[in-house]
């Protein structure tokens, strides 16, 4: 075969493999903290792109209003979930995280919002949004049901998958969209031309393992959002609040698909339901990393890009059968791994 | 001086079924108190109860605050600790980030000295800090469990079968342990099915049967009770000894 | 006959509603789309709200079903009745081979594998030239009696309706036999089937294949309804609606996949018709508030509508008694004391660095009660998963009666007439005593699923539950037989435990911490119990924390400490042992 096809295949595979590294830390991330499988990961990517797409041609996207009226939602959970233990301070910030903050952003956006806004602006607007509905998805959907199994909590996942994906269709519409890129930077190497986007996804991605990693190992906040994760009660004993280390997690993943879409956005074109088939190839990634390992799942994620880079040039047709057969095997070889004896505790 | 914790006329329901009924109980300062009773008495609902893990009907007060309208992490908060159990440790997390955790509600520089109290009450677990916590052995984890309920320097401590599934020479060292709390201020609520021991270390004490309690007053004059000694002194314990 | 009254006059009703007059046509292709979406759902009941297996991608199957019939009537025009059974048979197949890597994928990795393969599917139907790619195959040939071809909404749907009311009436025949109650112990983790003899790998494959061909014979009536297959209605969106179907109708309830049917599909048609009207030409609006009402439906009614409705009907299910004058072979005993049932020859167990358990070595003889005791974590519940086959030694050799059984998987070793219960209890909680405790005789029965679902099990069936029957007697929980074993206290759980253990006719009875949870009146009818079996011929070796109740029970106590075994002798040597002392008892007792 010839050297070059095969450093373009790869140049592009580890481009997109990026992204799946980055979405499927985040996926990791969620499940770790609240045992919660997000399939919605995909339409924080949409979101975030699409809006941050949206905003690059001076119009304001739905999104904006969709946090205020999920902001509104939540507010109301929270009076009713409390509705026995009122007192002000509760009260104020339920009034300020869930109706202050939306609003700001969208009042903000439909300020800002124009054809000659910066691009860091466009990003910022956008990257709030999406970190607004990524907490009050949180809020109102897993939340309630946080200790439930995660049979359960996959169900209710693909519930909101459902809802995100025919609402990003009714925001953005059935064309696909593009974004300007973030800077138009060009390096060559040898046959390679690295533009300043896809060093930009590099650079991000390592940023983000490189931040998790110390996040979770030696900040106080990570380690008890990890004690969540390994035992609910025994976290809620010491007086760490689950409630909010789940909205966290959901606040920090959406950040990431957001950030991802943003990233991909101005190199290909994003549809409202494409955000479902890239989630789910970062999902491919966080599984073979277990579901717990970020170095794990972020080798995962470039070698998921690098497959899928050569299978769609050598079997184009067959490229998603490939990339989703290729779990199977991960999965198999996953589950004999797993303890023979079953979990005593229910 | 009015109680630490002072639970009046609660009731606890499983659905349709009344776990407990009508219990009131005190708690003061620098005061071990334990409730022993069978298994299945409704001793462990009513410190799941207590501290908010369980809804109960009735009037619970902690350092003269209403407790009706505090959620576990309040609770824990205002002071009052529950060691459970099944002890609920973060089993894939090392020592030392149990206890760290155990101290998240306390400001950082007082977390400090709580490190080196915990330690000299349990020097083992100082020996294996860095240790996963679901390594360890089960009186060690027990230990564990109490370390990390201290380590938020709480007003009182409730212990839920601290001594259960342990060897009867490491009981001895937990119950010589609660026994050094109350001499360091902290009040201690215990439950426990070794009567014989709980006994002997508390002040005063609570026989809870079926959901109710059916004798209370000095442990000393509990242990003479001949009802007592028949139904929980007697056969249940016969191959242990003293603590 | 009073069970089946419901069903016949459901039939009935449903035979009559295409013959009322002024019926309107579209109502009709409602129903036959219910039932179509029924038989699927039916297949996930059993599958996921019975057998614990989540699948996403069960609308895969009905592509197979739809396909074969699509391909082999247009390409090769063969007659569609012939394709029936091929159409089911390829299901059947493509069941077979994503079920043996999917039945053994783990927890939540198994609902992730069927949304991977069921999204692969997709796009290799989607693909495939003879398949037709995205366009499908079209101009499929209507299923005909004779001269009379099923043309009209009107007519299929009497197809639909008639494989609908079979196969629920089969998958009820299913779930109450011998395999049913393999089956439904599914859900509650393999170790307790298995070690009752459950071939648990067998068991979710057979339920696997089973809801495949419903899918496929769903698929299969799809594509003569419809004329035509395209991929869309077998991807990865419709098997989420599938598995929607039966959360709304109750997963565990076969006649909620058709009330959920009813509700789901009846639901999409109001929103598709309806809601453009509120909210302007928006397409794709009914997929919102579909996702927003699964979630809203796990947070109010996770167990689903047929359980709700059920019990604000009074429908009475009849009492079952068991006649237990009928009897199962019994195991030949041993005459003496001196027989050695099981011998532990240096029994190692190391989970990695860890050592669990330390080159341990004891036996149990004939018509003897062992006990082993030690603190948490000895590893005293590792031994009895290593005599049980739960886990595999790392090294050294245990035999029951002679026979080496260290790499014997638990089906084996039960029957060897090596009998067990829980330290956490592990039963069927939605299922009665009697049921509960008649999978402890699933080995002593021999019915398999066919039969049972042709109910050609039954006398066998009464032999089994007579059998569990006595045995419930004998623990004394008569009065509960007819309860969930869920609403028992979990003192009298670990009764039925024994109980079910007791059904498979054991030399060897294993039993830990049996007295945990139980009163002290309770704990002597217990002990009581143990040695009337031990006088019975029966061997036990138990598990307990209570030292008054060991001491007094057993003829021989064994102690692990760390792993290892410290000392071993009669219950007075134990309690003077000074090593026993020191590590565990304390002070001299």
């Amino acid at each position: 075969m010839n050297t070059t096809i095969m450093l373009f295949l790869l140049q592009d595979g580890i481009t997109n493999g990026a992204i799946y590294a980055l979405l499927g830390l985040a996926l990791v991330l969620v499940f770790a903290v609240t045992r919660v499988i997000l399939i919605p990961q995909g339409e924080f990517v949409t979101y975030g792109a699409l809006s941050y797409a949206m905003l690059a041609t001076g119009q304001v996207p739905g999104t904006a209003k969709l946090a205020v009226a999920m902001g509104l939602v939540a507010f109301g959970l929270d009076l009713f979930f409390a509705r026995k233990s009122l007192h002000a301070r509760l009260i104020a910030r339920a009034v300020a995280v869930d109706i202050v903050f939306p609003l700001a952003v969208c009042l903000l956006t439909y300020a800002l919002a124009g054809p000659k806004t910066p691009i860091a602006v466009n990003i910022a607007l956008a990257l709030l949004i999406v970190a607004a509905i990524g907490l009050f998805l949180y809020r109102i959907a897993f939340q309630p049901i946080a200790h439930t199994s995660v049979l359960v909590l996959l169900i209710a996942s693909v519930g909101c998958h459902l809802a995100l994906q025919g609402l990003g269709l009714v925001f953005f519409g059935a064309e696909g969209l593009r974004g300007p890129a973030l800077s138009n930077v060009a390096l060559t190497a040898g046959a390679l031309r690295f533009t300043g986007q896809s060093l930009a996804v590099y650079g991000l991605t390592i940023a983000f393992i490189v931040a998790l990693w110390l996040f979770f190992g030696y900040s106080l906040t990570g380690k008890a959002l990890r004690a969540t994760a390994v035992n609910r009660l025994g976290a809620r004993l010491v007086g760490i609040r689950t409630t909010l280390s789940g909205q966290i997690a959901f606040l920090l993943a959406s950040l990431i698909g957001a950030i991802s879409g943003i990233l991909i956005v101005p190199i290909t074109t994003l549809y409202y339901d494409t955000g479902f088939l890239i989630g789910l190839k970062g999902f491919i990634a966080a599984i073979i990393g277990g579901l717990v390992s970020y170095p794990l799942t972020a080798v995962a994620a470039i070698l998921v890009g690098v497959v899928e880079a050569f299978s769609s040039f050598y079997a184009s047709n067959f490229k998603e059968v490939i990339v989703f057969t290729l779990i199977l095997p991960v999965l198999v070889l996953r589950s004999l791994a797993a303890p023979a004896v079953e979990e005593e505790k229910d | 001086m009015s109680a630490l914790l002072s639970v009046s006329d609660v009731h606890i329901a499983y659905g349709k079924v009344e776990a407990v009924r009508g219990v009131s109980l005190e708690v003061n300062e620098n005061e071990i108190v334990t409730i022993i009773g069978a298994n299945g008495a409704g001793k462990t609902t009513l410190l799941n109860a207590v501290m908010g893990i369980l809804p109960l009907k009735g009037r619970t007060t902690f350092a003269g605050q209403d407790m009706a309208t505090l959620d576990i992490e309040d609770r824990v908060a205002a002071g009052l600790s529950l060691v459970p159990e099944h002890r609920e440790l973060f089993a894939t997390m090392n020592v030392e980030d149990n206890l760290q955790l155990g101290a998240f509600r306390i400001p950082k520089a007082t977390a400090a000295n709580s490190f080196e109290r915990v330690y000299n009450l349990f020097p083992r677990l100082k020996e294996r800090r860095k240790q996963l916590a679901g390594t360890l052995s089960g009186g060690e984890q027990q230990m564990l469990a109490m370390g990390r309920a201290l380590m938020g320097a709480p007003k009182l401590l409730m212990l839920d079968e601290p001594s259960l599934g342990l060897a009867p020479i490491i009981v001895a060292d937990i119950f010589r342990t609660i026994g050094e709390l109350r001499a360091a201020g902290v009040s201690v609520l215990l439950v426990e099915q070794n009567a014989q021991a709980a006994l002997q270390i508390a002040d005063r004490a609570y026989v809870m049967e079926l959901g109710e309690f059916v004798l209370s007053g000095a442990a000393r004059d509990i242990a003479s009770n001949q009802r007592v000694a028949a139904s929980y002194l007697g056969f249940q314990h016969e191959g242990e000894s003293a603590v | 006959m009073t069970q089946r009254l419901p069903l016949v006059i459901f039939a009935l009703v449903m035979a009559l509603i295409p013959l009322v007059p002024g019926m309107p046509p579209f109502w009709i292709v409602l129903l036959d789309n219910i039932g179509l979406a029924a038989l699927v759902a039916m297949g996930l009941v059993l599958l996921t709200g019975v057998g614990g297996l989540t699948s996403f991608g069960q609308a895969a199957f009905c592509g197979f079903g739809a396909y074969t019939t699509a391909v082999l009537t247009t390409a090769y025009g063969v007659s569609p009745w012939l394709t029936l059974p091929l159409s089911l048979l390829v299901s059947g197949i493509a069941a077979v081979l994503l079920g043996i890597v999917t039945v053994r994928l783990f927890g939540h990795y198994l609902p992730l594998g069927t949304i991977a393969w069921g999204i692969a599917l997709f796009y290799l139907f989607s693909k495939l030239e003879f398949l037709g790619r995205n366009d499908g195959i079209s101009g499929i040939p209507p299923v005909a009696i004779g001269s009379y071809e099923m043309l009209s909404p009107g007519t299929i749907y009497y197809a639909i309706w008639i494989a609908v009311l079979i196969s629920a009436v089969l998958t009820l025949n299913l779930l109450d036999s011998r395999t049913g109650r393999a089956i439904r112990a599914l859900r509650r983790g393999h170790i307790a089937a298995e070690a009752f003899g459950v071939q648990t790998p067998r068991a979710k494959l057979l339920v696997f294949i089973y809801a495949a061909v419903l899918a496929g014979l769903s698929g299969w009536l799809y594509a003569h309804f419809q004329r035509a297959a395209n991929p869309t209605p077998f991807g990865p969106q419709a098997g989420i609606e599938y598995l929607f179907i039966a959360v709304v109708g109750g997963a565990g309830y076969v006649w909620g996949a058709v009330l959920g049917a009813g509700i789901v599909v009846i639901l999409k048609e109001v929103l598709q018709s309806y809601l453009p009207y509120i909210f302007g030409g928006q397409s794709q609006l009914e997929t919102i508030v579909f996702g927003i009402l699964l979630v809203m439906l796990l947070q109010l009614a996770p167990s689903g509508v047929w359980p709700w409705l059920t019990a604000r009907l009074p429908l009475k299910t009849a009492r079952r008694t068991a006649d237990t004058s009928l009897t199962l072979p019994a195991r030949e005993r041993a005459p003496s004391t001196s027989a050695v049932l099981l011998q532990l020859d240096k029994a190692r167990k190391q989970f990695g660095g860890v050592t669990a358990v330390n080159d341990v070595s004891f036996d149990v003889k004939a018509r003897e009660i062992v006990a082993l005791i030690g603190p948490n974590g000895a590893g005293k519940s590792t031994t009895f998963n290593l005599i049980t086959g739960v886990l595999t030694a790392t090294s050294g050799a245990i035999s029951v009666l002679g026979r080496k059984v260290e790499n014997a998987p638990p089906q084996e070793v039960v029957k060897l007439g090596v009998a067990r219960t829980f330290q956490h209890v592990k039963l069927v909680p939605d299922m009665t005593v009697l049921e509960n405790v008649a999978i402890g005789a699933h080995l002593r029965g021999a019915s398999g699923a066919v039969a049972s679902m042709f109910r050609l099990d039954r006398a066998d069936e009464a032999r089994l539950l007579a059998e569990a029957a006595r045995q419930i007697e004998r623990v004394g929980l008569t009065d509960q037989i007819d309860q969930l074993a869920g609403s028992l206290s979990l003192g009298q759980q670990r009764i039925v435990e024994i109980a079910r253990a007791l059904c498979v006719d054991p030399m060897l009875l294993l039993l830990d911490e049996p007295a945990a949870g139980l009163r002290h009146m309770e704990k002597q009818r217990l002990a009581a119990l143990l040695r009337q079996l031990r006088d019975g011929g029966m061997s036990v070796l138990l598990v307990e924390h209570d030292m008054g109740f060991v001491m007094d029970l057993a003829d021989r106590i064994v102690v692990l400490d760390f792993g290892t075994k410290i000392a071993e002798g009669t219950p007075a040597a134990i309690k003077k042992n000074p090593e026993v002392i020191k590590a565990y008892l304390g002070a001299a007792a």
